[in-house]
């Protein structure tokens, strides 16, 4: 009741609107937020042709993935992909999600470690609320020509780069620099006041960096288009923006920092309002097959967690990837845990006094 | 008859009502709700006015404020300044249909959405853009020029996006003078200064008012302008806003922001219109 009585209007509004539009379509249908490249047409369409369920996706970020289901409660999309970090706390706040049946999924397409890690980083009494479904890193894209300076995140405000780096505001930035300056947010995250200790010596360094900051970028598209024009040089970014302009320019690629990548694991989730949990599950066993995994791999530029995937995949990716990630590497890739409630807003604090700062 | 005149308005004025009830209202009811409101949990519900504190305890709250105000303020003027002129040509110089076509020109960016104009300057301005090769073309630097993500650029963005609103009032408040008026002042041996001061602007003010208080709300208000153009520095009390609800789900907090936003200005508005001696209606009407 209480949970009622807090929606917003927009949120009734938005609920009532998209019920009509569910009643005006007589097909079933499956309603999915997810991220650019995890859902390509390709897959969508061999989806719809063998079960007749219409698939509606809407894309997004996590942060605004979390927003509109907040504002719904749960309710408007049948599936959603959030980071598996962001998962568990989230849930505790807004109680936006419902458990995942296992039993339901074909596991045995899935890389076994990963399942594991992600029931345990989205268990909350007793129930898991994510399956693992595609893995990715952030580092740095580096232009060959300062390659040799920028080896880390604290590279990037070394003076030979002034001017000619960019980063985004936004926590993967916070927990990045940490680590290149030794320290250890994750291993912080419980306990309060040293993880606000942490933050505030990251704060100092980036308001130092600021100078050194070309811009800070908000969008994907905004940072390829800096880096291809070479206003750009180095840049804290994803693994998978490296590899698509490595095949425009193979003078620039992604580097796995020397503190280590940050790695993140999106999942699917079912909002708790979801009304077609049926396909949902239909949908998460479909894309798991090796051959469809191995489409949104060439599609996105990530790789998922469908095991034997790899050989479908194409070979440029395939070779960018080994090019990035050597075995040291991929063992140095330090993995989310999950946020707790809380933290954010206490980052959010620094990443405002960062913004402002002049 | 009477009660059949008096269906008819109610009934035009349903949409309208609706609208404010259901889109204004309402929304900013709900908001000034959720900005006292302390969550922790979803299932815990707690009052009070933590997030207004942090607005004043937090300098980075109301120095960011502060300065959208300013430059707020400061691109109104601009705005005004470049405006006059184009509507004095228009409403007193310019004759029949060249009149139609510098009325249009000033309309027609305006059939492009902000982010495509935004998107405009960005390609004009950027160290790889037009200005930066144009200038490098003609000798005049050396090396490509950055002049993008500075308050310059969010100005000159901003002022474009205001002329039209500054334009239109202005043009159908001139265009009401008339030219017995100029002439009586040179008459009486009034210089061009005075004519201005004396007959002119007097005129022109409950234009120059309403321009000035849409332009200054619109800027104030604008979000994509500030955060392209403005890059590293674009501390926007808009952006503000925006990073609390989406990008933070600190509604409570982006809430706060929100109703101070609307306080403010309003405030800053009632001032101006106090220090000119105007009133809201007699501008507005």
């Amino acid at each position: 009741m209480i949970r009622m009585r807090t929606t917003t209007l927009t949120a009734v509004a938005m609920a009532s609107t998209l019920g009509l539009s569910a009643g005006a379509a007589s097909a079933e249908e499956l309603r999915i937020i997810t991220w650019g490249g995890y859902a390509p047409d390709e897959v969508v369409a061999a989806f719809e042709e063998q079960t007749g369920i219409d698939v509606q996706i809407t894309l997004s970020n996590n942060e605004d993935m979390i927003s509109k289901l907040r504002a719904t409660g749960g309710a408007g999309f049948d599936l959603a992909q959030p980071s598996q970090d962001r998962i568990v706390g989230v849930q505790r706040q807004f109680n936006v999600y419902k458990p995942v049946d296992y039993s339901r999924l074909e596991t045995a397409n899935m890389q076994a470690s990963m399942v594991e890690a992600t029931q345990q980083a989205t268990e909350l009494d007793g129930n898991y609320y994510g399956v693992p479904a595609v893995w990715g890193t952030s580092g740095l894209i580096v232009h060959d020509s300062v390659k040799d300076i920028v080896t880390d995140y604290t590279d990037l405000c070394s003076e030979e780069v002034a001017g000619q780096v960019s980063y985004r505001l936004k926590r993967p930035t916070l927990m990045g620099f940490a680590f290149s300056m030794g320290l250890d947010p994750f291993a912080a995250y419980h306990d309060q006041d040293a993880y606000a200790d942490i933050l505030s010596q990251v704060e100092e360094k980036l308001i130092d960096c600021k100078a050194n900051v070309k811009t800070y970028w908000t969008g994907g598209d905004q940072l390829l288009s800096l880096l291809r024009t070479g206003e750009v040089k180095a840049a804290m970014a994803w693994d998978a923006g490296g590899w698509k302009l490595n095949a425009e320019d193979p003078e620039i690629n992604f580097v796995a920092p020397e503190s280590g990548a940050l790695g993140w694991i999106d999942t699917f989730a079912i909002p708790r309002r979801s009304e077609n949990e049926d396909a949902a599950y239909q949908w998460i066993n479909f894309v798991m097959q090796p051959e469809i995994a191995a489409k949104i791999t060439n599609a996105s530029g990530n790789f998922t967690v469908s095991k034997g995937a790899d050989e479908f995949v194409d070979a440029d990716l395939r070779d960018a990837y080994r090019a990035s990630f050597d075995d040291g590497a991929i063992d140095n890739i330090r993995w989310y845990p999950p946020v707790p409630p809380g933290l954010e807003t206490v980052e959010g604090q620094v990443l405002d006094r960062v913004q402002a700062a002049k | 008859m009477r009660s059949t005149g008096k269906l008819s308005l109610w009934l035009l004025l349903t949409p309208f009502a609706l609208w404010i009830v259901l889109l204004v209202l309402l929304p900013h009811v709900q908001m000034l709700r959720v900005s006292f409101q302390v969550r922790e949990s979803w299932d815990t519900l707690a009052f009070g006015v933590e997030q207004y504190r942090n607005f004043f305890t937090e300098s980075y709250y109301w120095r960011t404020f502060l300065r959208t105000g300013v430059m707020s303020l400061f691109t109104t003027l601009i705005t005004l300044l470049i405006a006059f002129p184009v509507a004095w040509y228009i409403a007193r110089l310019a004759r029949g249909r060249a009149k139609g076509w510098l009325f249009l020109a000033c309309l027609v960016p305006f059939w492009a959405s902000e982010l495509v104009r935004t998107y405009g300057w960005m390609i004009l301005l950027r160290e790889s853009g037009l200005f930066s090769a144009a200038l490098q073309g003609l000798g005049w630097v050396d090396g490509p020029v950055e002049m993008l993500y500075n308050d310059v650029a969010v100005i000159v963005g901003l002022v474009y996006n205001g002329l039209l609103f500054m334009v239109v009032p202005l043009v159908t408040t001139l265009e009401g003078m008339d030219d017995n008026l100029v002439e009586a002042g040179y008459d009486l041996g009034g210089g061009h200064v005075t004519v201005m001061r004396e007959i002119v602007v007097p005129w022109a003010m409950p234009g120059i008012v309403s321009g000035c208080i849409v332009v200054f709300m619109l800027t104030l208000g604008s979000y994509l302008t500030p955060i392209l153009m403005g890059g590293k520095d674009s501390a926007w009390f808009t952006g503000q806003i925006f990073t609390q609800f989406i990008t933070r789900f600190n509604w409570e907090q982006g809430a706060a922001l929100g109703v101070l936003l609307l306080v403010l200005s309003s405030l800053i508005v009632w001032l101006g219109l106090k220090l000119t001696g105007q009133s809201l209606r007699k501008v507005m009407g």
